[in-house]
């Protein structure tokens, strides 16, 4: 799917998803999700060669790890979505019994999610870990990931940015969703910590670096495509994604207040207004 | 008491080196990666062979071990190698998540477990690697008790799918099990049939049993020895097999009292049969530096306070 109004539709739904996942089940992590929807629409309708077929291996097949696993609105509405597993599914999300966990989890066995995360800080190393992996097979298909700004606090990050980069693991494009929020504020004045740091820490470790604005659909598919062909030339590539929290709600952007609290009624009622339903609910 | 010949003396670390190399001749999946201890972990010859299948992760362990997770995507059986200490406190979580939970085909190879590391101390001698591995759903944890046997046990477990950890150590210590045998995990091994006293014995522990059950003799006492390599899953129709016969039990185990060897057979017992118990392990305390035989006496891990352990654990039956 290549048209920038449809794939535009795509996000619009998946955020109704997002809130009415998280309204459902008076829990989960709507701000963080919502920022991110517009990425998880072009790299899955647009960007990767994948299948919805499942197979954990995926030879032949471009892969994704989400790092920041509480984000897993997003993940699980795009992959119902893109036909993973059926749509009426995203109800079940972090009830008892479900095969959506409240963080991803591959234990119950749900289509599309290859590793668990949600623990912080261990995506990365299992992408590059993947990228590997794809190289000993002679896969040249790519390893996508994408990790947090506040998540880049545990050491773990840095250890992998260290090892791709020296091993020249160049079949690996990682996004960081950069919106400066973490729980306790922002994440400037929680770890002193802003986009403009990250983006010299990491190239100083020796990666290429993109940017892009995260909430321009046809921007968003530019760079991934600048991205790709990059790889392959030595180096692994990074994506400085900007990002607004809890976007395009009005109510909950501006702050880190979203990050993870659920909508009451009458909220998620003012959030989907500004949000029409285009493909239909779930 | 049936009579075992030491073949030589060797370091269970170079047993591993060595059916690591083995493996890299006959199975293409598998590959190793090393936080920075390559000789130590006696890797050397896998890196020299099979460089394309060899990573350098350097003093990065928790990476090391998300890198092991997402290698076996796409099919690679990969092996983690540093000291056990680095292996499981140190990156616990990383094995929880990115392992444990999400069900990986990774193998955490530790090595200089226990007290036997020696002179380097406390800070590098680990004596809650099992506790901790076991606690894990889904983990196998295997500690082989000489150089032929952890051999064997790299290569048996590159064909079972799932987390295994296979825990071995530093000093040269008698290798006396066949040279080609086939390790078989979740498999007890009976050394030494008796009735008076079980003795189950877990790395470099069984040589120290078998030593034991001679003392034993020499007072009259048959002990039957049993080699527990594999603490989950354990064997548990071997366990209550011969404490029904002998109806009295010794632990004996180069860790923490608490979460190791004993500690499961205990559980075993209390549910299905009951019998009296002493364990053989380090009571609650960390360890220090000194010669591995000077600590191995000194935290009463040694062939006396097994035989000891046993006559106690008789007079209790």
């Amino acid at each position: 799917m290549s048209d920038i109004n449809q794939l535009n539709q795509l996000s619009t739904q998946i955020r109704r998803d997002i809130l009415r996942m998280v309204h459902g089940c008076k829990s989960g992590h709507p701000g963080g999700s919502l920022g991110c929807a517009d990425f998880f629409t072009a790299l899955f309708f647009h960007v990767m060669d994948h299948k919805p077929a499942f197979h954990m291996d995926a030879k032949g097949e471009d892969l994704f790890f989400l790092s920041n696993g509480h984000i897993s609105p997003v993940y699980y509405s795009t992959l119902a979505r893109a036909g993973y597993f059926p749509v009426e599914e995203l109800r079940t999300f972090r009830r008892i019994n479900s095969r959506l966990q409240g963080h991803p989890a591959t234990h119950e066995h749900l289509p599309g999610i290859r590793i668990a995360s949600g623990s912080l800080g261990q995506g990365l190393s299992v992408a590059v870990g993947a990228a590997l992996s794809k190289k000993l097979n002679k896969d040249a298909k790519m390893v996508y990931a994408l990790m947090g700004d506040g998540e880049i606090q545990e050491g773990q990050c840095w250890e992998a940015f260290m090892f791709a980069a020296h091993h020249k693991v160049d079949n690996l494009i990682v996004t960081i969703d950069s919106n400066g929020q973490q729980i306790d504020g922002s994440t400037a004045e929680v770890a002193g910590i802003g986009a403009a740091d990250i983006e010299a820490k990491v190239k100083a470790f020796g990666w290429e670096i993109l940017h892009m604005n995260g909430h321009d659909m046809q921007q968003i598919i530019d760079t991934m495509n600048k991205a790709k062909s990059l790889a392959g030339k030595g180096k692994p590539i990074f994506i400085l994604m900007k990002t607004e929290m809890g976007y395009p709600v009005d109510f909950m952007m501006g702050s880190h207040k979203w990050h993870g609290v659920a909508p009451n009624d009458a909220e998620l009622e003012k959030a989907l207004a500004q949000l029409p339903q285009t493909l239909g609910d779930y | 008491m049936k009579q075992f010949e030491i073949l030589n003396t060797k370091d269970t670390r170079s047993g591993f080196g060595a059916g690591l190399h083995e493996l890299g001749k006959t199975n293409p999946n598998v590959v190793a990666l090393c936080a920075d201890l390559t000789g130590s972990l006696k890797m050397d010859a896998f890196q020299k062979d099979f460089p394309d299948r060899f990573f350098q992760v350097g003093i990065a362990e928790a990476n090391m071990i998300g890198l092991a997770a997402g290698l076996t995507i796409g099919g690679k059986i990969p092996y983690t190698g540093t000291f056990a200490n680095f292996s499981t406190g140190r990156v616990y979580d990383q094995i929880r998540q990115s392992v444990a939970y999400s069900e990986k085909n990774v193998k955490i190879c530790a090595s200089h477990a226990g007290l036997t590391l020696g002179e380097d101390g406390a800070t590098h001698q680990i004596l809650e690697d099992i506790g901790l591995m076991k606690m894990l759903p889904g983990m196998v944890v295997i500690n082989p008790c000489d150089y032929n046997q952890t051999k064997a046990a790299t290569i048996a477990i590159a064909n079972h799918v799932g987390p295994v950890y296979l825990r071995f150590g530093r000093p040269a210590v008698p290798n006396f099990t066949p040279e080609n045998q086939v390790f078989q995990i979740g498999k007890a091994l009976m050394l030494n049939e008796g009735t008076d006293v079980s003795i189950f014995a877990t790395g470099h522990l069984v040589w120290k049993a078998i030593e034991a059950g001679h003392m034993l003799e020499e007072k009259g006492i048959r002990a039957e020895i049993i080699n527990i390599h594999t603490i989950k899953p354990l064997d548990e129709a071997a366990v209550l097999t011969s404490v029904r016969k002998t109806r009295c039990v010794v632990t004996a185990e180069e860790h923490q009292m608490n979460g190791g060897l004993g500690d499961s057979i205990a559980q075993l017992l209390s549910r299905n049969y009951p019998a009296p118990l002493e364990m053989v392990a380090v009571n609650d305390s960390f360890g220090e530096s000194g010669t591995p035989d000077e600590l191995m006496k000194k935290y009463g891990l040694d062939a006396p306070h097994i035989a000891a352990a046993a006559e106690r654990v008789m007079k209790r039956r």
